[in-house]
């Protein structure tokens, strides 16, 4: 761990979105455009069965009913669905035998993201499933997990083989009517990461998905769906980058999770889409849902996101505390820089007796960059002794950023306990100047202060990810002071 | 070592500094003493490098450089240590990380290969007796909960850990009870080496019993107005800042 801190620090030398290169693979798309045609084009693409072409159109119509959603703390220009490409695939065979047919050029982005999908040359004992614009690439380590019984696949690949499967979970957690992006998903995704975790099993390994968005005009909308059944144990890892490009691109997505009784399903996601340029031009539009729900008693599902890329940010991963005894946690560090904004946050409802909640958030402001922090704690009216403590902190540098903190609560039992807690703190100069006097630059200073702020946070995650969240946040914010 | 001329420094357009000349050999120990607001700290703060102090005229050569114009994290590469009077805590970063950090771009700035956990650890548990400090001091945040005394320890510690050539103690004794005060005694005093040169910024003659200063400067409404041995420390202590202020103010 110290050696990997310093080789972070020696990393750390340019200012620019490291992710920021396209690769020339070639590509098949539908014309831009969002009508029901597109839809059942895209579901035709597929060779998708009846049932979920149906499931699409009825997102898709229900999607023209809806109004996209005002309330954050965001300014969000114009989004003109009719401009978007809504397919593109990395051009394929129908299915790959082994690595040797994938598309050299393909492998090649994968490895310059410093993700191999050569299980043989994988030693961090993590299972990847790796997703360019709409498309699942390469599922690694498949056949080692199958032998537990686990499956790990491509949503479009899970949808073939365990239809019975993704027919009963998906849409169970959030359905598209849910709101607006979340019915533009249901209506238009085209792949994703499927996850099932059969009873009694530990997963051995870091489940991971790794998605890039690498064609022009395309929007990328996957959707994740992960069921753990009771008695289970899965840690999922979720990692994001695109190329630099003038114009903004969308990104919609919906993470479910459904928890049985006795489980534990972690799900941490670094998330660094390009954020845009230093004048705020480009950049992804990162509107995702996130929710899991602990169906069953004792269960416990957990989120970790170390948010730094998009240009704008709209993300409330949830927890549906349903069983008894579940515990939902939240968190987060939120890093905004130059003219970033991100308004994000979690929902914590409370069903269940002795649920429990935690959401530590840690918002971090620099540049013109807005970070805002917006919570529900939900509690019903027999959720007995249900707890709930949040503790959400804002750390600003310089004086043209800002930070807010919107947290609501509904408590309808009164046996239950929230608390609730928040500090905005800056750096100070006088910190950043006792490090320059041990020796320590300003930007090392910064890297040191902020990780050190985040640590709680950086601390839940699975320790490669760790090691680039932490390079992550001091790249992000970089020239941000001084 | 150090030789400054004339150095003059304004804080927020007032001047503070009004003409300084000091030098400083290797091996020797500087007493600056002098009332509150004579600019003790000021001349610190300059010297390392702060940018809140305005350096309007003067020159300060420091191992053969010109010191002005290095960065306040190339000063501290090169050797020069500021033992804060109010240390600042830095919540959530650990000691180890920091001093580790601090250690490691101080090698990398004379081309060394970074020093690794191991040889830090051992490197820390050594230095950590010798200044006499707990060693739960070093398993917390920079200074964060620290008390008034752990604080100026810490500052000892770091000093002995970094093994500058130059050091400056800003008031590190004020607000110690007898034993911290004696264990930062020690602690600089141990430190001692003829190619070393310790600044000692203090108020009272207290801490002059244990650290014997080689020359003792009385600073006075920005300037130098009274230089001396040991014996001239003993002598304040007996009259008190007033016969400086009569002395200097009959100059003016």
């Amino acid at each position: 761990m110290a050696s990997e801190q310093d080789k972070i620090i020696s990393e750390v030398t340019g200012n620019e979105y490291k992710f920021g290169f396209h690769s020339n693979v070639e590509t098949e798309t539908l014309p831009r455009g969002l009508n029901e045609e597109t839809v059942r084009a895209i579901s035709k693409k597929k060779n998708e069965p009846e049932w979920l072409t149906e499931f699409r159109v009825k997102a898709y119509r229900h999607w023209l009913t809806m109004k996209m959603p005002k309330w954050a703390h965001l300014k969000i220009p114009e989004i003109d669905y009719n401009d978007i490409i809504y397919y593109a695939a990395p051009k394929r065979k129908a299915s790959y035998e082994s690595l040797d047919e994938v598309d050299p050029e393909l492998l090649d982005t994968f490895n310059k993201l410093g993700i191999p999908l050569e299980e043989q040359k994988q030693l961090t004992g993590v299972a990847v499933d790796a997703v360019m614009d709409s498309i699942s690439v390469k599922t690694t380590f498949s056949e080692t997990l199958a032998d537990l019984g686990i499956i790990f696949c491509s949503f479009s690949d899970a949808v073939k083989n365990y239809p019975d499967l993704i027919k009963k979970y998906m849409g169970s957690v959030v359905p598209y009517t849910d709101n607006y992006f979340a019915a533009l998903n249901s209506a238009v995704f085209s792949d994703g990461s499927f996850c099932y975790i059969p009873k009694g099993v530990h997963c051995p390994m870091e489940l991971s998905t790794y998605f890039r968005i690498n064609a022009a005009n395309t929007g990328q909308f996957e959707r994740t769906l992960i069921v753990a059944e009771d008695d289970s144990y899965v840690s999922y890892l979720e990692g994001c980058t695109a190329p630099q490009r003038d114009e903004n691109q969308l990104h919609a997505a919906i993470v479910e999770i459904v928890a049985m009784e006795n489980t534990e399903v972690k799900y941490s996601t670094v998330q660094n889409w390009y954020p845009g340029d230093k004048n705020g031009k480009g950049g992804i539009y990162n509107f995702v849902t996130k929710r899991g729900i602990c169906k069953g008693d004792n269960s416990k599902i957990s989120w970790t996101q170390v948010e730094t890329g998009s240009a704008i940010t709209w993300k409330y991963p949830s927890c549906i505390l349903k069983g008894d005894n579940s515990v939902g946690e939240f968190y987060s560090v939120a890093v905004t820089n130059n003219h970033q904004q991100a308004d994000t946050g979690t929902k914590m409802t409370h069903i269940g007796k002795n649920t429990k909640s935690i959401v530590v958030s840690k918002g971090i402001s620099a540049g013109r960059s807005d970070n805002s922090y917006r919570g529900l704690v939900k509690i019903l009216k027999g959720a007995g002794n249900a707890r709930n403590f949040s503790q959400c902190d804002s750390l600003l540098l310089g004086d043209r950023c800002g930070a807010h903190t919107f947290p609501y609560l509904e408590v309808d039992n009164d046996t239950a306990i929230v608390e609730h807690e928040a500090t905005t703190s800056k750096i100070g100069e006088d910190q950043i100047f006792y490090c320059n006097q041990r020796g320590i630059d300003t930007e090392n200073a910064i890297g040191l202060i902020v990780n050190g702020y985040a640590k709680e946070v950086l601390n839940k995650l699975p320790m490669e990810f760790a090691v680039e969240a932490q390079k992550l946040l001091q790249i992000t914010l970089e020239g941000s002071v001084g | 070592m150090l030789t400054i001329k004339n150095l003059k420094v304004s804080v927020e357009g007032k001047e503070i500094l009004k003409g300084i000349d000091l030098e400083v050999k290797a091996g020797e120990v500087h007493a600056i003493m002098g009332p509150n607001g004579s600019g003790k700290s000021t001349l610190a703060a300059a010297l390392a490098g702060n940018e809140n102090f305005e350096i309007t005229e003067g020159e300060v050569e420091y191992m053969g450089q010109d010191l002005l114009e290095l960065s306040p994290e190339d000063r501290a590469r090169e050797g020069m240590f500021l033992g804060f009077q109010y240390p600042v805590e830095i919540p959530g970063v650990s000691m180890v990380n920091f001093l580790r950090t601090a250690i490691n771009e101080k090698r990398k700035y004379r081309n060394e290969e970074p020093l690794s956990a191991g040889d830090f650890l051992k490197l820390m548990r050594e230095k950590k007796n010798l200044v006499d400090v707990d060693s739960d001091l070093t398993s917390r945040s920079v200074n964060e909960g620290f008390s008034g005394g752990e604080k100026k320890k810490n500052e000892i510690f770091q000093m002995a850990l970094l093994e500058p050539r130059l050091s400056i103690l800003d008031e590190t004794d004020s607000g110690l009870d007898i034993d911290a005060l004696r264990i930062v005694a020690n602690g600089v005093n141990k430190m001692k080496k003829p190619g070393n040169a310790t600044i000692v910024i203090t108020h009272y003659q207290r801490l002059l019993e244990y650290i014997v200063p080689d020359y003792v400067h009385v600073l006075y409404k920005g300037r130098i107005v009274k230089s001396g041995n040991s014996q001239l420390a003993v002598e304040l202590e007996e009259k008190g800042y007033d016969w400086i202020k009569e002395k200097s103010g009959s100059e003016a």
